[in-house]
């Protein structure tokens, strides 16, 4: 029974860390239809910051509590950045944008290895998120797990609240649904999705501080993990968040039980195939977003 | 608007994908030399002669690589300063290998055929290893190759200075079952030298009485280590064999440390954290884990004084000496010895002075002799601990160097293995 719960737990984890990943691309991605491949290097560019940051600052624990809004900001100007000088201009043409941020990416991760060298880097965790929490004492859960599994939740309850609540998230909302009319309303889509694109890539950048927790900080690191990220997101539907939160979830518990009972790889390949099927049965993913537009 | 829903988006995913698989798969090897069977030319005229240095010196395996090529460096200019090698100056051509395989195929024969090297230094991973083997051996010119690998080879081109199997990891086994422990765990990255030596083990393991409860394989670079952690410890093993590589070590330990596990209840035997890694990966999470080396920082004697000092006054107090370091360093005094024998750069004349036998050096580890037959050399297994400086400090030792048996001939529980 620990062993079973003590699984849970660390499907419940891996699930949170995908739902990090996942939730900044379910902006750009599921909201406003850009695949944008240098997402993994966004959240990198969020790992970096913390590393930088530990560096100027010193404290593990001070420097990671700053590090969250500063990587936010770091990652959302790059997404920024690469929004304005390229996506704008591919907007309807996405294989054209696949392949222009895939080279983004590969630019990314090389200015990565000249600034910072091209060896891993680690850092300090907090000594209060390195023990574990002893709920039995056969049962213990990781500290620095429990922690990103509060950021993940925080970040969805912030990012609802944003779409729902506020005037910034209705123009968003308004302008995924339809664009056209959204700007014959008098709305600047130009502006709106230029801020979805720093609310998302922002995400990564948050998503890459609670990396750090878990392994090195390295060039490739965002590669490894932008695929099961996007998987996330189109299993769940595109544009859905509740999707992409019981997806990643799902996701992470199916894989660490199964590969708790066979191997890694195995696992790896197991959810792949349940991924296909899956999608053979619903192709438009879990939930599916009811709105008058032809498309 | 364009929109992308259902299939669509997911047949883009799986281009996704697929550009994710293309790039981390890489070229496959080929040694795509143009060599005379004739076998190199070396290039004797003048008052120098020169070496090829070939190490990563960028990419995933530069953190370790640079080491070597830097001990490498070391032993040259200490050479030089003595007087050279018959006369002649040494001169080093240092080449990048990248961390790709092909690159080190390529670099080799660019060596070879253009710069004449009388000799190769380099390499670290067994894949760079196999990819240079057949440029080697066609070119026939030689290869010092400095780090402890999975055994089961022997090419009469490339003299190994690092352990065999026999020198590191079965010493480890002999050790873990001193200390009474009956059942193992094996966890390592997803590739040949983990596979090999969980093999080699598993044979060890069968043959004294031992239990392997779990196996498990991470993919290389892989940081993902919570159901591991809790596989291994349901398993309850008396010790985990960890034989992962690079930075999974660091997640892995980190996980290892959440699961509650610690070095009194589940000792960590791992093959491949020297010092230079327990400084990347952090001491706390180290500290009391085993490790199977042939030399530490702090093996005592003379010799590896006389290493330490100079390489720290050269690279930097900070800096520390590792086993694959200590190996490099070795393997140029070794040719110099085997050099001054012959009395000729010429490898052929080279190979035979070592095949008959006596080359020894006093090395910083201790006394190596070179194995004639094997190419390999004696060496003496140190197992040791990590101490809370984050120095390796070593609790054990074979006493005497060991024979070099890379296809475990001596063993009669590994017949069948090669």
């Amino acid at each position: 029974m620990t062993l079973v719960l003590s699984q849970l737990f660390t499907g419940i984890s891996i699930g949170a860390v995908l739902l990090l990943i996942a939730l900044g691309l379910s902006l750009t991605f599921g909201q406003m239809n850009v695949i944008n491949m240098a997402h993994g290097e966004l959240i990198m560019a969020g790992a970096y910051t913390v590393y930088m940051l530990q560096k100027v600052i010193g404290g593990a624990g001070f420097s990671l509590l700053v590090a969250l809004p500063v990587a936010f900001v770091v990652a959302g100007l790059m997404g920024v950045l690469i929004e304005v000088l390229l996506i704008r201009r591919l907007y309807a043409r996405p294989l054209d944008t696949l392949l222009v941020t895939w080279g983004v990416s590969l630019l990314l991760q090389q200015a990565a290895r000249d600034l910072f060298g091209a060896p891993n880097v680690q850092t300090r965790a907090p000594s209060a998120l390195t023990g574990s929490i002893h709920l039995t004492d056969d049962l213990a859960i990781s500290s620095s797990r429990v922690f990103i599994l509060a950021l993940a939740l925080i970040a969805v309850a912030a990012v609802t609240v944003v779409l729902k609540t506020t005037p910034l998230g209705r123009r968003i909302r308004a302008v995924m649904q339809n664009r056209d009319l959204a700007a014959v309303s008098g709305l600047a889509t130009g502006r709106v999705d230029r801020l979805t694109f720093f609310i998302g890539s922002g995400l990564a950048g948050i998503a890459g501080v609670a990396l750090t927790l878990i392994g090195p900080i390295g060039p490739t690191m965002g590669t490894n993990i932008i695929v099961n990220a996007f998987l996330v997101v189109v299993v769940g539907g595109i544009g859905q968040l509740k999707g992409t939160v019981i997806v990643a979830f799902v996701l992470g518990i199916v894989q660490s039980m199964v590969e708790y009972t066979t191997t890694v790889s195995v696992a790896s390949v197991i959810v792949f195939v349940v991924i296909v099927a899956f999608l053979q049965w619903r192709p438009q993913g879990l939930f599916t977003l009811r709105t008058r537009s032809l498309a | 608007m364009f929109r992308i829903r259902g299939r669509r988006s997911a047949t883009i995913v799986a281009t996704v994908a697929a550009l994710a698989a293309l790039t981390a798969c890489g070229a496959k090897t080929d040694d795509s030399s143009s060599a005379s069977a004739a076998g190199a030319t070396i290039d004797t005229s003048g008052s120098s002669i020169k070496v090829g240095l070939l190490n990563s010196l960028s990419g995933t395996m530069a953190i370790s690589e640079v080491t070597v090529r830097d001990s490498l460096k070391l032993a040259i200019e200490e050479i030089n300063a003595g007087g050279g090698v018959l006369g002649k100056q040494i001169e080093p051509v240092s080449e990048d290998g990248a961390s790709d395989w092909p690159t080190f195929a390529e670099k080799s024969q660019k060596l070879i055929s253009q710069d004449k090297v009388a000799a190769v230094f380099g390499c670290w991973t067994s894949a760079s290893r196999k990819a240079v083997k057949p440029v080697f051996e066609k070119n026939k010119s030689l290869l010092f190759y400095p780090v402890q690998y999975e055994g089961l080879e022997q090419s009469p081109y490339i003299f190994y200075t690092g352990a065999t199997t026999n020198q590191q990891i079965v010493p480890g086994l002999d050790y873990l079952k001193a200390q009474g422990k009956t059942s193992l765990y094996l966890v390592g990255s997803d590739y040949v030298f983990p596979r090999t030596a969980n093999k080699i083990i598993k044979a060890y393991a069968e043959a004294n009485g031992m239990k392997v409860l779990g196996e498990d394989y991470a993919p290389l670079g892989s940081t993902e280590f919570s159901t591991i952690a809790n596989k291994v410890k349901a398993a309850g093993a008396s010790a985990i064999f960890n034989t992962l590589n690079g930075d999974s070590n660091v997640a892995f330990f980190k996980e290892y440390k959440s699961a509650g596990l610690t070095a009194e209840k589940m000792p960590v035997v791992s093959v491949s954290i020297a010092e230079e890694e327990v400084k990347s990966i952090g001491t706390q999470y180290l500290a009391g884990q085993l490790t199977a080396w042939n030399y530490y920082q702090t093996t005592e004697g003379a010799a590896n004084e006389k290493f330490v000092k100079a390489y720290k006054a050269k690279y930097g107090a900070d800096k520390p000496t590792s086993d694959p370091m200590e190996a490099a360093y070795t393997s140029v005094y070794l040719w110099k010895a085997m050099v001054e024998k012959a009395g000729s750069f010429d490898v052929e004349k080279v190979k035979a002075a070592a095949a008959a036998g006596g080359i020894t050096y006093d090395a910083p580890e201790g006394k190596v002799t070179v194995d004639g037959p094997t190419q390999h050399i004696y060496k003496t297994a140190r197992i040791g601990k990590v101490g809370d400086d984050g120095l390796i400090k070593e609790v054990w030792n074979s006493g005497e160097p060991i024979k070099p048996d890379p296809y475990l001939k001596g063993y009669s529980w590994a017949t069948g293995l090669s």
